[in-house]
C-alpha cells in the first residue's frame, strides 16, 4: 500500500491541523512546569519571589511570549474548528485559518510589548 | 513543442516495485492519462493502468501524480509537469494490484458499511415526491451528489491511512446526500452505522478531501453535517 506523499499535505489546512495539534502536546508538556512554579508559593513568600524575579530575565520573558502564541494558537485553531464542524461552515476556510493566525500572532506581540 | 521530452517516472509492481524512467514526447494540451496511454502502447505493453471515459465522468483514472492524487485524464501535463518531469503512482491508502492499478473493493465496501444505498420510505411509490429545489435538503444533497467515486479523496485522507477501518469521506459524503433524501427511510441504521468509532466522529478535518476533490464536492463539509445530526439523535436518545 502506498503512502501518502508529503506534497500532498502541503496546504493550509493541514498546515492549521498540526500547528493546532503540535501546540496542544507543547501546552501539556508546560502543564509539569507551571504546577512546579506554583508550588513555589506554598514553600513559602521568598521562594515564590526568588522564582518570579528570576523570570523576569528577557529569555524566559521570550519564552513566555511564545507559550501565549502557542495558547491563543491551540484556542484560535479550535475555536475554528468548533464553527466549521457545528456551524454548517463551507467556504472561507483559508480566512478563518488566516484570522486564527493573525489572532494568535498578535496576541502574542500584545504580550511581548507588555512585558518589555 | 514538437521535439520537447517529458522525462516520466512511473511506479512499476505492486505494494513492493519501483520507479522506471520513460522519456514521452510532450504534446499540446497533453493530459497525464494521454502519456501513460503512450507509454503502454509504444514504449511497454506490460504497463497496467485503469481508464474509461477519458472526460472526467467514470472515476476509475485516479492515480498519484508528483505526489498528489488527480483524476489523469482532466489533468493536463502543463498543469503539474515540474522542469518536463512526471512521477506517476498508483494511489495511496488502497493495495496496489500492479503498477497503477489499486484494489477499488474497500473503498466501495465502505459505501455499503455507510448504508450507502437508498432505501424507499414508501413502496411502492404511490406518487412521485415532490422535493423543492430550493428547500434545504435538496441543496445539502445537491451539494454532494456529484461524486464520481474516482477515491482521489481516500488517497489523500490522514484518517484512512491511520485507521484501515475509517469510512472515508467518499462514503461518509454519499450517507449525507442520502440523510437529506427526503424519499429515503433508512436513516435511522445509516446513522447508526456513520455515528461509529470508524465514522464521522473520526474525521479531523484536514480538509485534503475536500482540497483534492477534482469535482469539487467538500466532504469534510458532508462530515460535519453528519456529525451534528449524530450529535443531536443521540441527546434525543435515538442512537
Amino acid at each position: 500500500m502506498n503512502r501518502i506523499d508529503w506534497r500532498a499535505r502541503n496546504h493550509p489546512a493541514w498546515w492549521a491541523a498540526l500547528v493546532h495539534r503540535v501546540s496542544g502536546i507543547l501546552l501539556a508538556l508546560f502543564l509539569p512546569a507551571h504546577f512546579w512554579a506554583l508550588a513555589r508559593a506554598i514553600e513559602g513568600e521568598a521562594r515564590l519571589e526568588s522564582f518570579l524575579r528570576w523570570t523576569e530575565n528577557p529569555l524566559v520573558r521570550l519564552a513566555e511570549t511564545v507559550l501565549v502564541i502557542l495558547l491563543a494558537a491551540h484556542l484560535a485553531g479550535g475555536l475554528r474548528i468548533l464553527a466549521l464542524e457545528f456551524l454548517a461552515w463551507r467556504d472561507r476556510q483559508k480566512t478563518a485559518i488566516a484570522l486564527s493566525a493573525g489572532a494568535s500572532l498578535a496576541l502574542g506581540l500584545c504580550y511581548l510589548l507588555n512585558v518589555f | 513543442m514538437r521535439d520537447q521530452l517529458l522525462r516520466v517516472s512511473v511506479w512499476r509492481g505492486a505494494d513492493e516495485g519501483r520507479l522506471v524512467a520513460y522519456e514521452v514526447p510532450a504534446r499540446p494540451s497533453q493530459t497525464v492519462l494521454d502519456v501513460v496511454t503512450y507509454i503502454q502502447r509504444r514504449l511497454d505493453p506490460s504497463l497496467a493502468y485503469r481508464f474509461a471515459c477519458r472526460v472526467g465522468m467514470c472515476g476509475s483514472c485516479a492515480m498519484t501524480v508528483n505526489g498528489i492524487a488527480r483524476w489523469t485524464c482532466r489533468t493536463h501535463v502543463e498543469r503539474v509537469a515540474k522542469n518536463s518531469a512526471i512521477e506517476i503512482r498508483p494511489l495511496a491508502n488502497l493495495q496496489v494490484i500492479r503498477d497503477l492499478v489499486t484494489d477499488m473493493t474497500p473503498f466501495f465496501e465502505k459505501w455499503r458499511r455507510a448504508e450507502g444505498r437508498f432505501v424507499p420510505a414508501t413502496t411502492p411509490a404511490r406518487d412521485f415526491a415532490k422535493v423543492p429545489p430550493a428547500s434545504r435538503e435538496r441543496r445539502a444533497a445537491d451539494a454532494g451528489i456529484e461524486c464520481i467515486g474516482c477515491g482521489v479523496c481516500y488517497a489523500s485522507c490522514d484518517v484512512v491511512a491511520w485507521d484501515p477501518d475509517y469510512l472515508g469521506p467518499a462514503a461518509l459524503n454519499r450517507a449525507w446526500t442520502l440523510v437529506n433524501d427526503v424519499r429515503d427511510g433508512g436513516n435511522s441504521d445509516r446513522l447508526r452505522a456513520v455515528a461509529g468509532d470508524a465514522g464521522c466522529h473520526a474525521c479531523h478535518s484536514h480538509q485534503s478531501c475536500a482540497l483534492r476533490c477534482p469535482k469539487a464536492l467538500d466532504p469534510t463539509a458532508s462530515i460535519a453535517g453528519l456529525k451534528r445530526v449524530a450529535a443531536r439523535a443521540t441527546l434525543r436518545g435515538e442512537l
